[in-house]
């Protein structure tokens, strides 16, 4: 090694140093000999995994079974081990539950939702011209595009009672078809969950179906017209062409997509942080008890860390399916 | 809508078909034939098109109304009748924001533009050279485990941050790395790996293998195949790779808010813009203009790399 270093700094005119025999020369007969190759590519990659997606997972776990709070950072008292007592105050806490309830309702509604209008832009673009294609492709490309933040910010404003034009619409819309809820000055981030994640869906699926529609699209061109032709010259209606057809032709994608979708939205944490904000127990999700838990006062690690690892868990089975399904798709040949 | 453009689609299936093989009908029958058959096609690309025109109106319409509310003067932001276009244009909001002069802010947007730069250029570079070496090893070489590694990446890609954020925090805390950019380099582009690396896998396993031989053939080294024929052939899996790693740093939220804490000198752009915004009596044209400010520069950098962030993204997606 040290003699490989010095061979940089001699001169070139030398030309012992790479020729057989010399440091390097030996390195590179020992990594062939022993098919080290493929070890050394990966190890940089898979060293940072480890340390920062892998350990902490393990870490996590951990502390589930700690009681890691404020006084043990700061020293004051040793961390000790409490069994499953961080479990059972979860399982205890109608809090959990409740935002437990709040994520499965959401994810429940907004799935179907996104793959809804997905479908139906992707089957849009599959037959529009051209230049409309590429109109309509390149605004949900800027939908998409958009920071989840910034979207965030922006439908909070456009949803605002104070000066909101989604009030301000609402209101001067005939009553037999928004309700006859006074919308002037409604507040959706605080009214309760419904209204809140109402808020939320609108801006999930309005920054995820391009998503769905570009995906199904690129699948959409695989299918053969003339297999789509044929059907409605035997009087398929279109209906029936996208159950008989198409669908069934999508479905591996379509499964890739819904369980994606269900991870996505199961998670959502920016959104819901910016739109509820911390405070408002009864709007939260899983992310947002997860975090106020660990990280609200008092900071409990110990108690964030069971409900992580129940969060990991709950994730880990939705995303077997997906490998399963990726695998399926041939994402391994 | 849906209902009557579909109808209107198995109308054409049925009567295009007449004037195709019109020959054997009477003359009379095959011109309304083709008129109908005309008239229906019409019908149907013009609800088509409107309804394409109608999704595309109310994709761009939040993003229409963020950049129209920066440009608004505050008395007509606030007005009780909100007009589509600001009567007043005025760029106050932006010299508000770009001056720092602004309530609740930390200081002109440059500072946390600059931030959000470093750390997602240097996401972009770390994910791109590990990912790189690393899908050479998964797509070019066999060894043990190879499989299970590569069905371990795809699991490891959908572990959320907030699940992991908890001891991620106290360990970059033990490191001291909570208040810097390093800390969050750091974690970004080992978030982007699992991706990156499918990604390119994807990309190196579409070469053929035969042009390494051929050059190994000739007696090229194993440097000198990866910059002349590996590298150039896999460019553009890199720049998707790139793309992924760059809204991975530009857009994260989670551990920026975790880690930089009171570090407000440290602040990236998504933090900055939700810092302001959090500060109570919420002044709207400065937050938009601070988030058309944030947004805007990444929508032209997706509408430059469009055609080629649709088919790599697809490639990610469908294929893993």
């Amino acid at each position: 090694m040290a003699q490989s270093i010095r061979s940089d700094h001699a001169p070139r005119s030398v030309p012992r140093l790479s020729g057989p025999g010399s440091a390097r020369e030996r390195l590179r007969t020992f990594i062939r000999r022993h098919k080290l190759a493929p070890y050394l590519l990966l190890a940089p990659a898979l060293i940072g995994i480890a340390l920062v997606l892998l350990w902490p997972l393990a870490q996590v776990a951990i502390y589930s079974f700690q009681n890691y709070g404020l006084a043990q950072i700061t020293g004051v008292l040793p961390t000790q081990w409490v069994g499953f007592a961080n479990f059972s105050t979860t399982f205890t806490d109608p809090e959990f539950w409740l935002s437990l309830r709040n994520s499965v309702l959401f994810a429940v509604v907004a799935v179907p939702l996104n793959l809804l209008v997905g479908t139906i832009v992707g089957l849009l673009l599959n037959r529009l011209g051209k230049k409309m294609s590429i109109f309509v492709s390149t605004a949900a490309l800027l939908a998409w595009a958009t920071p989840p933040v910034s979207a965030s910010v922006l439908f909070y404003w456009m949803f605002n009672p104070d000066g909101g034009i989604v009030d301000w619409a609402l209101a001067r819309m005939p009553h037999w078809l928004v309700g006859s809820t006074d919308w002037a000055g409604y507040n959706w981030a605080t009214n309760g969950p419904v209204q809140a994640y109402t808020m939320i869906a609108i801006l999930v699926i309005w920054q995820a179906f391009p998503f769905v529609a570009v995906t199904l699209l690129a699948g959409l061109k695989t299918i053969p017209a003339e297999l789509t032709e044929a059907a409605r010259v035997d009087g398929a209606g279109p209906w029936r062409v996208f159950r008989r057809i198409t669908f069934p032709l999508l479905k591996p994608i379509y499964l890739v997509l819904l369980l994606l979708s269900v991870i996505w939205d199961f998670n959502i944490f920016t959104q819901s942080y910016i739109i509820i904000s911390l405070g408002n127990q009864n709007e939260y999700n899983l992310s947002m008890y997860i975090y106020d838990k660990a990280f609200g006062f008092p900071p409990s690690y110990g108690l964030g860390g069971a409900l992580a690892l129940i969060f990991a868990l709950i994730l880990l089975v939705v995303t077997v399916g997906y490998v399963r399904a990726s695998i399926r798709q041939g994402a391994l040949t | 809508m849906t209902g009557t453009e579909l109808t209107g689609t198995e109308l054409t299936g049925t009567t295009m078909a007449p004037p195709a093989r019109g020959q054997a009908g009477p003359a009379g029958r095959r011109d309304s034939a083709r008129i109908s058959a005309r008239t229906v096609r019409q019908a149907k690309s013009v609800s088509l098109n409107g309804l394409g025109l109608l999704i595309a109106l109310v994709t761009l319409f939040p993003i229409f109304w963020m950049v129209s509310t920066a440009f608004k003067p505050s008395q007509e932001i606030y007005s009780l009748t909100p007009s589509l276009l600001p009567a007043h244009p005025t760029v106050g909001n932006f010299d508000q924001v770009i001056s720092g002069q602004v309530t609740g802010g930390i200081g002109p947007i440059w500072l946390f533009f600059r931030n959000s730069l470093a750390v997602t250029l240097s996401t972009v570079v770390f994910a791109s050279i590990l990912s790189l070496l690393a899908s050479v090893a998964v797509a070019r070489f066999r060894f043990r485990l190879r499989t299970t590694l590569l069905v371990l990446l795809l699991i490891v890609q959908m572990i959320p941050g907030q699940a992991l954020i908890i001891a991620l925090f106290l360990d970059f805390k033990s490191l001291n790395l909570l208040g810097s950019l390093l800390g969050l380099i750091v974690v970004y582009s080992a978030q982007a790996l699992p991706v990156t690396i499918w990604m390119l896998r994807n990309f190196v396993a579409t070469i053929p293998r035969e042009l390494e031989e051929a050059a190994a053939i000739d007696g090229a080294t194993a440097q000198r195949i990866f910059w002349r024929i590996l590298f150039p052939l896999v460019a553009p899996g890199l720049v998707a790779t790139s793309i992924f790693a760059f809204i991975t740093a530009y857009n994260e939220f989670i551990v920026a808010l975790t880690f930089l804490g009171q570090a407000q000198s440290a602040y990236t752009l998504p933090i900055y813009v939700t810092y302001f915004f959090g500060r109570g009596g919420a002044a709207w044209g400065p937050i938009m203009a601070a988030s058309t400010l944030y947004t805007i520069p990444v929508m032209i950098f997706f509408l430059i790399v469009r055609r080629r962030l649709v088919g790599g993204l697809v490639a990610g997606a469908v294929k893993g």
